[in-house]
This record gives structure tokens, C-alpha cells and sequence, in this order.
């Protein structure tokens, strides 16, 4: 039996702008094992992100119980939750959120920086992430801001990777690349997923990216309304002139 | 996080925006440098002051004439305005143990003619002892002698401003040698010129350069037309261990001299160098306050620059600070991050007010020749409180940004 990394209790939000109460998570029940790979699927304001905010310990429900790793994440404080990101979740995000006059290298290893790890050891620990997230190497001492979107995303693929973190959390990461640095993208999760055995949750609105997920959980007004095993699995193609196929 | 990336992550951050930066930095570059320039001048003014002050003689006692008053105005209006001291005061203050040397004086201020050219100084008639009691010594010829003294010789030593005035010209500095043997009209009296002194530099106070000296008994027998009172006696102790001893016996038996029970009741004054020292550094003392509190409100201009730099930067990146807590900054790395930043601005923009506030004084001393002194107390002070106001005005912005939920700053557009 797989152990379970992520579980929700009656997970409900409620924002309050002015007088008025805005509950977009509206009670959500599931589970999630180590190694699965799942998405996340419903229509923009469906309440995606701020579920993923709160799988990604960056937020706190207002009403359930959110368990990570078996830990109630209701009961730590604001630092020993950013001690929990920084060792078990790679977040990758829409809008990348690189430092743009930094360095590809810097990028990705700022968070062993918040770890306290050493220069040369977290340069060399980020050059494999890079690697792994097929960014090629001439473009490592560049400022992201000289880089295209795909990789851009690449960067923040690879920033997510270096704690070598057992849960990546992706919302939208392709909805700004094109379809080609999409199936890149996807492909790179596909392979974490495959062959390194990292947890992914995907969120997303497009169900053609949603299906290269095992499982995908359909939300729709802060609610669930189908979470199913994923038969039609779409595999995403390392080359990018190739069409992406079915199996 | 460890002090090398912090180092670097606040050195980026602050070289990204080198004009800003440049231009907050400014505020605290010249609130430094002011601070630093004016409390330089101020030292340096009381620096010389004292030693015009120390000049003036070594373990000299002063007694002047005048009802007891403070010391400023007694300095100022008591001077032979009160008929209270003797040449037999000073006979017995002579004869007291530890008294090495004593000095008569009388002085008044009179038309001095001579070679076709006149002047208006100070005539001192006085002792043979004066030179060694008050630090004067002849350049050229000699200074009255006892002998002098004792048939009221009409001779004159002159200061070296006075040599300038009678026997020089606008184009041509008077040498002593063109004086010595000359005569010289004071008051309608003729005097001849046996010494000239050394100058002595100062000014202001009682300036020894500008000043004629003739013999006690020809000063008072052709000039002031009295014989029975002085202006001033000067006392020299034997040592500085002494001064204290003899300033009391001086008080006494001039008290019992003059028949005066009531020491409040005094009719003459006892000042010794300490207590004209004194006086005169509260006097810097309060300048150098007012200067540095003046330089003190630029700086805090400069600090108030820096939060508010400090606050735009926050809310400029905003959504950085969002992405680095995602990834694992905790509160303190964010605080000190923004904290640093602060710090090394001011840290930066004090160093170079220090080299700036140096250069000042050094610009100050050497077009108008104050003297100016720049103390290393001065510039620490200075690192310490460009740092100080780093982390005062810096930690609020800072506190600021360590308290953004990760969320709300992701969102941030
Ligand atoms: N901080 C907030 N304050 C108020 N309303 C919010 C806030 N965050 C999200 N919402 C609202 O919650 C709803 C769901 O937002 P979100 O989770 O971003 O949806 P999705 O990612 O599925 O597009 C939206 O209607 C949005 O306006
Ligand atoms: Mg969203």
C-alpha cells in the first residue's frame, strides 16, 4: 500500500472583502499517495489556486483539517510551515516568479541558500536540476529576464527540484508557453513522476493538459464533482517536433 | 541563510537601482560629512583656544582687582576698573613659600608715535620677572631690567605687531633690528626701544604681539600719573602640584591684607589657568553642541530618506518577497535581507560623509586657517551612527515586508 502524502478534510475557504463573505472552497474531501501523479482540472475562479495554496502549506483553511505528510498543518507557525515548503514541496507557478536580475544558477538555488547550504555544493546541486528539467547549459550564467517563456518555465521547474522535495505543486505551468513548451513541460513532469517517483498534482483549466495526469480531480465552485483514475493517459513527447500521442 | 548571501543578495539588490540608491545614500553622505566637518571645527576651535590659553604662562595664578563676580565679565570688565591691589600686595604674595616668580603689571591703551607713524596698543608697564611668569621672550636687545625699574628708565619693549605698525610699511615687513635704539613717543613721552619680542601667534584674549611694555615706576610716574595701584598681578607657582596651595595662601593673606573678613566680600579675583580653561571649553563646548545638532537634523533627513526608499522598495517587490517565503524564507531572513539592505546604505553613505566631512575641514583649515581636528571618537561615532540609523529606519520597511503572507504577496500585481 502506497503511503498517503496529501489529505483533505472538508477543506472550505472563505475570503471576506468588505462586509461580504466569499466561500470558494466549499468542503473538499480527497486523498493523495506518494508517487501519483494528479491534476487538478476546473474552470478559471473555480477556487484552484487557493486550494493549491493551501495543499502547498502557503495558506490555511478556514474551516477542516489539511494533513501533509500525516502532520496537521493547522498546528505550526508561519516559519516551521516555511521550514515544511521548503523540504517537501517544489512549487512551479503561471507567471514563473523568477528574480529577474538574478542568474539561471541563483534562481534555482535559492532555496538551498534559505537551507544553508554552501555555494559550491548548491551550484552543483542546481546544475543537475537543470539538467533534470532539460535547460540547456549555455544559458546557466544568463539573468532570467534575457530568457524565453519555455524557459523561463524550465528555470522554475528546476528551482522547484533542487530540495529534491516529494511533492510538486504546478498551477498552470503551462498557461503562458505556447503548445510546443507546453508538451515540453509536460513531459518533464511526466518523467519526475515515472522515474524519480515524485508526487505531482497539476492544476489546470485546459483538459487536453489535465490528461496526462493518472488521476484527475474535476472542481467546479469550490466543490468536487468527479475525482477519477485517468484511462486515457496522454504522453507527452521529449522532442518537439514530434505530435504528442495517446495509448 | 548564512552572512555570505546575505551579503550578496543585499550588495545585488542594492547595485540594481545605482541611482536611487546614489541619491538616498546622499541624504546620510552629507549628514555625515556635516557632522564630521562641524564637530571638527568646533574641536579645533577649542583646541586652540586652550593652548592660546596654556601659552599664556605654566602654573600661572592671575589676581586682578574688582569686586568678586563671574569669571567671564571679571575678565572682560574687572580689569583696573577696581583701585583695590598694591606693589605691596604683591611684595608679601612674593614672600610666600611655593611662589617662584612674581609679576607687577599696569596697563592702559594710548596713541603711540613714531618714524612718522602711529598706532593705538597697549602699554604694559611691568616687572623684569613678566617674561618668565607669562611665556614672553625677547627676539632682540634685552627686557626691563630691575634696574630699570627701580630709576624708571624710559625704555620700551615692543611686540612684534607694534614693530610692524610704527616701522613697517604695506610693502615692507619691519625688521627688529630697524626699532632697537629708536625712539618711540607714548602719551608725549619719549621712550627708547632696548627689546622686541618673539611673536607668540593668537590673537583675541590679551594678544602679547600687539603690546608695548616700559618699566612698572615709568608707566605709572609718566603715564598714568599714579603710583599706588596695578591691573593685574601674575604668580607663578613652583610646580602644578603647588598651584592649589598657593591660590588658597594668595586668597588669605590678600583677605587679611585688605582687612576683609567675608571671603564672598572679596575685592579682588584669584583665577588660576584650570579655571580659564574651564570657562573658556564650556563656551566651544556649546558651540560644538549647537553645530553638531544642526548637522545631527541633516542626518535625520537622510535617515527619513531611507525608510521611505526602504518602503517603495518593499512595495516594489512585493511579489519577490511572496516567491521567497514559498520556497522557504522564514521571517528573520526576510527582516534581515531588507534590514541589511538599510544598513549598507548607510553604512556606504557614512563612509563617504566621513572622507567628505574630512575633506571640509581640511578645505575650512586651509583657505581661512581655522584650525579644525577631526578625532578618530568622531568618525567611530560617525560608522556608529550611520549604522544606527540604518537599523532604526530601516526596520520598519523591514518588518514590513517579514510580514506579507506568502499568498497575498504571490498575488500582488
Ligand atoms: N485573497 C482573496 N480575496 C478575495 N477573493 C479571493 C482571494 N483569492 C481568491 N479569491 C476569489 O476566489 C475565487 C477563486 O480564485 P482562484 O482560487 O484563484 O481560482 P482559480 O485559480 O480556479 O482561477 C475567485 O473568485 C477569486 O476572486
Ligand atoms: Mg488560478
Amino acid at each position: 500500500m502506497m503511503r498517503t502524502i496529501i489529505e483533505c478534510r472538508n477543506i472550505r475557504k472563505t475570503y471576506r472583502t468588505g462586509n461580504e463573505d466569499t466561500v470558494v472552497l466549499k468542503g473538499i474531501s480527497f486523498l493523495i499517495n506518494e508517487g501519483e501523479f494528479v491534476a487538478i482540472m476546473g474552470p478559471s475562479g473555480s477556487g484552484k489556486s487557493t486550494l493549491m495554496h493551501i495543499l502547498g502549506a502557503l495558506d490555511t483553511p478556514t474551516g477542516g483539517e489539511y494533513f501533509l505528510d500525516g502532520r496537521n498543518i493547522a498546528t505550526f507557525t508561519d516559519d516551521e510551515l516555511a521550514d515544511i515548503r521548503r523540504e517537501k514541496i517544489g512549487f512551479v507557478f503561471q507567471a514563473f516568479n523568477l528574480l529577474p536580475r538574478a542568474t539561471v544558477l541563483r534562481n534555482v538555488s535559492l532555496p538551498l541558500v534559505y537551507a544553508g547550504v554552501e555555494k559550491e555544493k548548491r551550484e552543483k546541486i542546481a546544475e543537475a536540476a537543470l539538467d533534470d528539467s532539460a535547460f540547456p547549459k549555455a544559458f546557466w550564467r544568463h539573468h532570467s529576464n534575457q530568457l524565453s517563456g519555455g524557459m523561463m518555465q524550465r528555470v522554475a521547474i528546476a528551482r522547484a527540484l533542487v530540495n529534491d522535495p516529494a511533492l510538486i505543486l504546478a498551477d498552470e505551468p503551462t498557461g503562458n508557453l505556447d503548445s510546443k513548451t507546453g508538451e515540453m513541460v509536460l513531459h518533464t513532469f511526466q518523467s519526475l513522476n515515472a522515474s524519480r517517483g515524485k508526487t505531482v498534482v497539476l492544476i489546470t483549466h485546459e483538459p487536453y493538459v489535465a490528461e496526462h495526469a493518472g488521476r484527475i480531480i474535476h472542481i467546479l465552485d469550490g466543490t468536487i464533482v468527479s475525482d477519477k483514475k485517468n484511462d486515457a493517459r496522454r504522453i507527452a513527447r521529449k522532442t518537439d517536433d514530434e505530435a504528442h500521442e495517446t495509448h | 541563510m548564512k552572512p555570505i548571501d546575505l551579503f550578496e543578495e543585499t550588495y545585488g539588490a542594492v547595485i540594481v537601482n545605482k541611482v536611487r540608491s546614489g541619491l538616498t545614500m546622499l541624504g546620510i553622505v552629507i549628514g555625515i560629512a556635516s557632522v564630521i566637518a562641524m564637530v571638527a571645527i568646533g574641536q579645533g576651535a577649542q583646541g586652540s583656544i586652550q593652548s592660546s590659553i596654556q601659552s599664556i604662562g605654566s602654573n600661572l595664578i592671575i589676581i586682578m582687582p574688582g569686586a568678586s563676580r563671574s569669571i567671564g565679565s571679571t575678565v572682560s570688565a574687572g580689569r583696573g576698573s577696581a583701585e583695590t591691589l598694591t606693589p605691596d600686595d604683591a611684595a608679601a604674595i612674593a614672600a610666600l613659600p611655593n611662589v617662584a616668580a612674581v609679576a607687577q603689571e599696569v596697563s592702559g591703551r594710548y596713541q603711540v608715535l613714531s618714524n612718522g607713524q602711529n598706532t593705538n596698543t597697549t602699554i604694559l608697564g611691568t616687572t623684569s620677572a613678566y617674561p618668565a611668569v607669562r611665556n614672553v621672550q625677547v627676539d632682540q636687545g634685552n627686557f626691563i631690567t630691575d634696574a630699570d625699574v627701580a630709576v624708571s628708565n624710559r625704555v620700551a619693549v615692543i611686540g612684534p605687531t607694534v614693530l610692524q605698525d610704527l616701522f613697517g610699511s604695506t610693502t615692507a615687513t619691519a625688521t627688529p633690528a630697524m626699532a632697537l635704539d629708536a625712539t618711540i613717543r607714548i602719551k608725549g613721552v619719549d621712550f627708547k626701544v632696548v627689546g622686541v619680542t618673539l611673536s607668540k601667534g593668537g590673537s583675541g584674549f590679551n594678544n602679547q604681539d600687539d603690546m608695548i611694555y616700559v618699566p612698572l615706576s615709568a608707566a605709572q610716574h609718566y603715564l598714568l600719573g599714579t603710583s599706588a595701584y596695578l591691573t593685574e598681578v601674575d604668580v607663578e607657582a613652583s610646580s602644578e602640584g603647588a598651584m592649589a596651595g598657593v591660590q588658597a595662601a594668595i586668597t588669605n593673606l590678600l583677605l587679611s591684607r585688605h582687612n576683609i573678613s567675608d571671603p564672598t566680600q572679596a575685592d579682588f579675583n584669584v583665577l588660576n589657568q584650570a579655571d580659564i580653561v574651564a570657562a573658556a571649553s564650556s563656551v566651544t563646548n556649546t558651540f560644538t553642541m549647537l553645530l553638531a545638532s544642526i548637522a545631527g537634523i541633516s542626518l535625520l533627513v537622510g535617515g527619513i530618506g531611507i525608510m521611505n526608499m526602504m518602503l517603495t522598495t518593499v512595495t516594489e517587490r512585493t511579489r519577490e518577497i511572496g516567491l521567497r517565503k514559498a520556497i522557504g524564507a522564514k521571517k528573520k531572513d526576510i527582516t534581515l535581507q531588507f534590514l541589511s539592505e538599510a544598513v549598507m546604505l548607510t553604512f556606504t553613505g557614512g563612509a563617504a560623509g566621513i572622507v567628505l566631512g574630512w575633506l571640509a575641514a581640511f578645505l575650512v583649515t586651509y583657505f581661512s586657517g581655522t584650525a579644525t581636528s577631526v578625532s578618530l571618537g568622531s568618525v567611530i561615532l560617525a560608522f556608529g551612527v550611520s549604522a544606527a540609523i540604518g537599523i532604526i529606519f530601516g526596520y520598519y520597511p523591514a518588518r514590513r515586508a517579514a510580514g506579507l503572507s506568502p499568498i497575498e504577496a504571490l498575488r500582488y500585481e
